[in-house]
């Protein structure tokens, strides 16, 4: 009955006028769940499908419906949008293109002329777009947001919110909050002074702008010796959540620069390596929590806050989890930022315990040296910005992991220069690690590995995992149907049960999936997508 | 009222980077533009598209950015054959402004073709209309904003005109409202369908291949059907806009054209220090 009742409302939707995007769709996605409105697919950012037509049993029907090839080599990191069939994704590096969600083909291609300042560290993509009434919003690798006309294509407004040629870039979908536009800024390996930026979605026009990393006379500016504040990163580059509630927006904040030599910024850095708490209308802080005070392991923070409401230790209260890129996973109060609870899901050595107020007691050892200093996780973290999912169904939270995996951290000395990459040295591996499709895999048994880890947020203990044989940056999507997608490295993607972790159906897609997977329908066909190497795969169950 | 203008829309233009804006920089010796061929309508047509796509953001629409020449009215600093514009687009000139243009012979010689068959015709014989005057008639009397959006304000079943002034001269503008099926370029192209029901609906051709057709329909709905579910479908190559001829006087046409020309489009707006 409720397989029927969700094609009915999808039926609905696809019959009905396309209707602008209003902020109340946006905070009621669950009331269509025919449409994915948001980065995330909700304010919440559970990444968690209310559709149920592609079930545990079904899933081994599922067959290839197209797939968009888009113009580019660069990897694919995007979740596409769908309003009423009509679907919205970029094209890296900055083109944003309109799509019929049901057949692929292309109803408008917005090109933007990318300037040759931008400079982005690990890749000239955009991980998506936003949309607010009939107007989508893409932040560009050269730190520019720009207003397209969802029906034409065309560019409304166009606005420079960071300088390019010294290392500023925006690679995240932005947030929509009621009427305003929220980006980030990357660059954290070229010595920005990161920010958060509210934009008018109107106009474009700035309404309020936080600093990452606080200026003189402002608290927590004291956790930067020196001069270090001015070129400390503390980046953005993974859209944030809200909770309408409280009128929170979250935002994990990147490391610290230079990324591997913390001699020069002695303190805390704050909010490096944080999450931070602000008032969507004003900016203003409200809370913070830094996960790893001077880091000098490259661990940001800029996964994906996942807010659930449930009952902790007895009572109802208003969490956020968060698995992190340092090897553990937390809850917090997203309230107050109260810690509750905090535990490894990966192997981690850089650290034993909390201390009463949820500080992490680091080891004296864990520190980046000259002959280099071996740490796990390694670089690329226990997990990273692969998008994590929460099932309310299940009670489970699922991480993209890494597991087994380190790295040898190397410090040198360097100086600032505007514009270049301030890192300070650098990682080093400690096993192969290979990075596509066509390479080989050499690896014993018990070396570095990926895995989909389902964790018991109450407890923080893994109850089930799915192992790869190579590492993973794909994102997870869990459905009410107790269907859980994903993929890796390897250029496979494929379907789990979100219960205990079986293996339903695979495809292999001949590129490795990077991306967050969501799902739609159109006149009532569940439709599942992904991006995999440069091109974007669609399924849907064989008719 | 469906109206069909010759706006060329940059979104629609794929891969067409803003910063080739100096591909077409004729630094170029002044002198008459002589006419050496003739050259066939489809040529010109295709030149007209590579000089808004690759020229116009640094000649502009009128050809006459670049001080001391007009291309669009054959005036060069010197006198040039077409072999040596066609050179000059491909090769650049260098050490100025005017690159080198990755483009194939074939292509430039209808951007020769294009600017040949421009010098010959008149500028446009509505000079000196008010632009202000002009918005308020495109707003009001002429009901222009039925069908066209402009500066967000408007219908999207025709074409965007936001950024009509940018990329068209004032002769072609004031041609279209005179004249509107005179030259309707493809991306304005309307097309109707048949459902298999006997449903009509007529809206701007997005796109189409061999088993599916795009169109945006006049309430602003991005739609696209399998034509194994149309009765009939057809491209309209005649515009459904009436003439402005008799229903503007002159003095209003020279308003609303020159409104028109006030249209650039977006611009990009410098950070906040």
């Amino acid at each position: 009955m409720k397989t029927h009742a969700l094609v009915l409302l999808s039926l609905a939707g696809a019959l009905s006028a396309q209707s602008p995007v209003t902020f109340d769709r946006i905070l009621n996605a669950d009331k269509e769940p025919q449409n994915w409105l948001s980065y995330s697919g909700s304010t919440r950012s559970q990444r968690h499908s209310l559709l149920t037509q592609i079930t545990p049993d079904n899933a081994k029907n599922l067959e290839l419906q197209w797939v968009f090839q888009s113009r580019s080599l660069e990897k694919y990191e995007s979740t596409p949008l769908v309003v009423d069939g009509v679907m919205y994704t970029v094209q890296n590096p900055d083109d944003v293109v309109a799509l019929d969600a049901a057949t692929g083909r292309v109803f408008w291609t917005y090109s933007y002329p990318v300037s040759p300042d931008a400079r982005p560290c690990c890749g000239r993509l955009s991980r998506g777009v936003a949309i607010l009434g009939d107007t989508l919003y893409i932040g560009t690798i050269d730190a520019h947001v720009v207003a397209i006309d969802a029906k034409t294509g065309k560019a409304i407004w166009d606005m420079e919110a960071g300088k390019a040629a010294s290392g500023y870039a925006i690679t995240h979908a932005p947030q929509i909050v009621k009427d305003k536009v929220i980006v980030g800024m990357a660059g954290g390996e070229y010595g920005i002074r990161g920010y958060i930026l509210a934009l008018d979605a109107k106009t474009g026009k700035e309404v309020w702008r936080f600093y990452t990393i606080p200026g003189p006379g402002e608290p927590g500016h004291e956790s930067w010796a020196g001069d270090s504040w001015k070129t400390g990163g503390a980046s953005v580059w993974v859209t944030g959540s809200y909770d309408p509630d409280t009128n929170l927006t979250f935002w994990g904040i990147g490391n610290p620069g230079p990324d591997w030599n913390g001699d020069k910024r002695a303190g805390d850095n704050l909010y490096s390596d944080s999450v931070v708490a602000l008032d969507a209308d004003t900016g203003k802080l409200k809370w913070y929590y830094q996960f790893s005070p001077h880091d000098e392991f490259d661990y940001d923070s800029v996964q994906v806050p996942v807010l659930v409401d449930t009952v902790w230790q007895g009572r109802p209260r208003k969490l956020m989890m968060w698995a992190n890129r340092n090897g553990l996973f937390y809850v917090l109060d997203r309230v107050n930022g109260q810690f509750l609870m905090g535990k490894p899901f990966v192997k981690v050595n850089w650290m034993n315990g909390f201390d009463e107020r949820g500080r992490p007691m680091k080891l004296a050892s864990a520190a980046s040296s000259k002959e280099g200093t071996l740490i796990l996780p390694g670089n690329q973290g226990g997990t990273n910005y692969y998008n994590p999912s929460y099932s309310p169904r299940t009670g489970l939270f699922y991480i993209p992991s890494w597991d087994n995996y380190s790295s040898l951290f190397v410090k040198q000395d360097q100086d600032f220069v505007e514009g270049r990459t301030f890192g300070g040295g650098g990682p080093r591996p400690t096993t192969s690690a290979p990075v596509a499709p066509g390479t080989s895999n050499f690896r014993a048994e018990d070396d570095i590995y990926g895995a989909i880890r389902a964790i018991d947020p109450k407890t923080g203990e893994k109850k089930w995992e799915f192992k790869m044989a190579d590492v993973t940056d794909a994102g997870i999507l869990t459905t009410a149907s107790d269907v859980l997608f994903s993929g890796g490295r390897e250029g496979y993607f494929f379907a789990l049960d979100a219960r205990d972790g079986k293996l339903l159906w695979k495809a292999s897609v001949g590129g490795a999936v990077r991306s967050g997977p969501m799902t739609y329908t159109v006149n009532g066909r569940q439709y599942v997508a992904v991006d995999a190497g440069n091109s974007l795969f669609v399924w849907a169950l064989r008719q | 009222m469906t109206a069909l203008i010759l706006a060329g829309s940059r979104s629609m233009m794929t891969a067409v980077p803003m910063n080739l804006s100096l591909v077409c920089v004729f630094l170029l010796a002044c002198g008459a533009l002589l006419a050496q061929h003739e050259y066939a309508a489809t040529d010109i047509e295709n030149g007209g598209r590579q000089y808004t796509n690759n020229c116009v953001y640094c000649h502009g629409p009128e050809g006459d950015q670049i001080p001391g020449i007009n291309l669009l009215q054959g005036k060069f600093r010197r006198t040039l054959s077409d072999d040596d514009i066609a050179r000059i687009i491909r090769e650049g000139i260098p050490g100025t402004g005017m690159p080198a243009q990755n483009m194939n012979e074939g292509s430039a010689r209808t951007i020769v073709a294009y600017l040949r068959s421009t010098a010959a015709v008149p500028a446009s014989t509505v000079a000196g209309g008010n632009a202000a005057r002009g918005k308020t008639i495109f707003e009001g009397k002429g009901n222009c904003t039925a069908c066209h959006r402009a500066a967000g304000v408007g219908s999207r079943s025709g074409p965007d005109l936001s950024d009509a002034g940018a990329l068209h001269r004032a002769v072609d503008l004031e041609q279209s409202l005179i004249d509107p099926s005179a030259v309707i370029l493809p991306q304005n192209r309307m097309v109707r369908v048949v459902t298999k029901d006997g449903t009509t609906i007529t809206g701007r051709l997005m796109n189409q291949d061999t088993f599916t057709l795009q169109l945006i329909d006049s309430q602003d709905r991005l739609r696209s059907f399998p034509l194994a579910d149309l009765r009939q479908h057809s491209v309209l190559i005649t515009s459904s806009m009436p003439s402005y001829q008799d229903r503007l006087s002159s003095t209003e046409l020279a308003d609303v054209v020159a409104y028109l020309v006030s249209l650039k489009g977006t611009s990009r707006k410098e950070a906040k220090p």
